[in-house]
């Protein structure tokens, strides 16, 4: 056998331990070998990569190695849980640039006199696709580490200009395609950028993990174009795999907020916000402000309490203390379980990953539908830093924005109770009409703060 | 349109219909992980990265696969390493109190090494 069918065969291996590992992923037992299984299969691709006959600068694409396993490894071990999301746009965005710049360089060194047509346009396809995910995951990463503000930024003629910006870059595409120009080739690029920016300015912070995952594909479609420049099976079954399994995923995602696709990425979800105006609302209606021992007591009497956990808990590192107070709650004979919305957090699945790492099992845990059904037999729904999840517009306003959204229903419970910092609205920006029920008592405060004191007082009581 | 294009073009349809067939039922708490780990699979770039830089001839080449490496790199061990522990904390727990978490070597060094 060949050197070259050897190294080809490590490629067959490796592209089965991604498919096998991305099949482990959709369930949650195999979900972490699976994991591990395709980081052996990309060790055997990348080792079998070095063994490539005439391969040169081995000595610099080790140091960028190491430069990039510097940088990589601690940035992942460190980030906090709470802080994942953007940190998956960035590694994104890297790949997806990676893409782009592979195939930018087989451009500049093929000798474009003789290429063929597609061979050209595989290349302007995996730089542009590369690149707009490059530019997207960046803002991406910028709106959700909360360096801009998390709202749609909409500007005048908003459509009209990023219809325009695609249309130059589909011009240039051809232009290239004409003239296999090098120049055009980066002009391509930086318009690509450009495009990847302007398509993520005007989605708001709710949505960004959806669109993250459609970046996500993005990136796979780009590494399955420089497959096709490169010649490269490996490349084309993974970036294919990743592309349509990111296009399945993002879809999944976008039905487990009620809403379509197109919508979160074009109609600018916060432009009906911000002309509806949340103050206003908030005018001349009280809410019912309680302090922690009131709620305490009310916890420990109670027969049946469900935790609403948001992104506020996340925050707030509360996920221990939650779990504190359930626990000195479950103690007194208390009911108690956790109601998981699916986007709750900042990605779908986000919180079970926090409430997993502060020890809570798995079986006090109920996803929405299930907990809905017992909603109307609780006795206190507790809502710790959450607020669009359970924002009964979702159900009844068919005006609002986050309308048809499926939410939790807290308004069911005989009492409710919302920690939250301030009446500002949530994510998504929206009035939250069961903050005024009559039902409703408000902790105001850090949700670990008040917490830590609900606990105290539950011991107390 | 020549017999390399078709064969590629053959793998892509077919890895298309495997992509859309092999994550079908996820449930919801898995979104976040398996966007990770997908995330990680396409920093197999860093295959078509070594090769780019493998067969640089002019300092332009070298520059722009040398970023490549780098980038791609980032790419597959911040994405394993990141889904590695965020699924760390799906294990069952078995009563056991947490374990001094050990360090892995991050999967890149298998080619290094």
């Amino acid at each position: 056998m060949s050197r070259g069918t050897a190294i080809d065969l490590c490629y067959l291996v490796a592209a089965i331990s991604f498919i096998v590992a991305l099949k482990g992923l959709s369930s949650p037992k195999r979900a972490r070998s699976g994991n591990l299984l395709a980081a052996a299969g990309m060790a055997l691709a990348i080792g079998a990569t070095f063994a490539r006959a005439g391969l040169g600068h081995i000595g610099l694409m080790v140091i960028a190695m190491v430069v990039g396993v510097a940088i990589g490894v601690p940035a992942a071990r460190l980030v906090k849980m709470t802080a994942m999301p953007q940190m998956v746009a960035a590694f994104n965005g890297v790949g997806g640039g990676a893409a782009a710049v592979v195939s930018i360089t087989e451009f500049i060194g093929a000798d474009t006199k003789v290429l063929a047509t597609y061979k050209v346009l595989e290349v302007v396809f995996g730089v542009l696709v590369g690149a707009v995910s490059f530019g997207g995951s960046a803002l991406s990463f910028v709106k959700l580490q909360e360096l801009m503000p998390t709202r749609p930024v909409t500007y005048p003629a908003q459509q009209v200009i990023n219809g325009l910006v695609g249309l130059a870059a589909l011009g240039i595409v051809v232009a290239i395609l004409v003239t296999s120009s090098t120049a055009l080739v980066w002009v391509l690029l930086a318009l690509a950028l450009v495009l990847g920016v302007i398509f993520v300015l005007p989605i708001g912070g709710a949505d960004v993990p959806v669109l993250i995952s459609l970046l996500n594909s993005f990136t796979g479609i780009a590494v399955a174009a420089s497959g096709f420049t490169l010649n490269s099976n490996l490349l084309v079954v993974a970036g294919t795999l990743v592309g349509a399994s990111g296009i399945l995923l993002t879809r999944m995602m976008s039905a487990a907020m009620g809403r379509s696709l197109p919508n979160i990425l074009f109609s600018a979800f916060g432009s009906v916000v911000t002309a509806s105006g949340s103050t206003e609302a908030a005018g001349g209606r009280s809410v019912r402000a309680g302090t922690p021992d009131d709620v305490g007591t009310l916890l420990a009497y109670s027969r049946k309490v469900v935790i609403i956990p948001g992104y506020g808990l996340a925050v707030a590192q509360a996920q221990h203390t939650a779990k504190e107070l359930a626990d000195a709650l479950m103690a007194k004979g208390v009911e108690v379980f956790y109601a998981i919305h699916p986007v709750a957090g900042r990605m779908p699945g986000h919180m079970n990953v926090l409430l997993a790492e502060a020890n809570v099992p798995y079986e006090e845990l109920k996803e929405m539908d299930e907990a809905n059904l017992e909603m109307s037999t609780a006795d206190v729904a507790l809502v710790v830093g959450a607020n669009d999840t359970v924002n009964p517009a979702a159900r009844n306003a068919p005006g609002s924005p986050i309308y048809g959204m499926p939410i939790i229903n807290a308004d069911q419970a005989e009492n409710i109770v919302f920690l939250k910092r301030s009446m500002r609205p949530g994510f998504a920006g929206i009035d939250n009409d069961l903050l005024y029920d009559p039902k409703t008592t408000m902790l105001f405060g850090d949700a670990k703060d008040t917490l830590q004191k609900l606990v105290a007082a539950v011991n107390k009581a | 349109m020549t017999n390399d294009l078709l064969e590629l073009f053959t793998i892509f349809v077919l890895a298309a219909f495997v992509g859309f067939e092999v994550i079908s039922k996820v449930p919801s708490i898995l979104h976040t992980p398996l966007m990770s780990g997908s995330n990680a699979i396409h920093g197999v770039i860093l295959v078509g990265s070594m090769i780019v830089l493998g067969s640089a001839h002019t300092g332009a080449e070298e520059a722009l696969g040398f970023v490549a490496v780098v980038l791609a790199t980032l790419n597959v061990v911040g994405g394993f390493v990141v889904t590695d522990r965020m699924l760390h904390m799906f294990k069952p727990r078995q009563a056991a109190p947490a374990k001094p978490e050990q360090t892995e070597n991050p999967p890149a060094d298998g080619g290094t090494g």
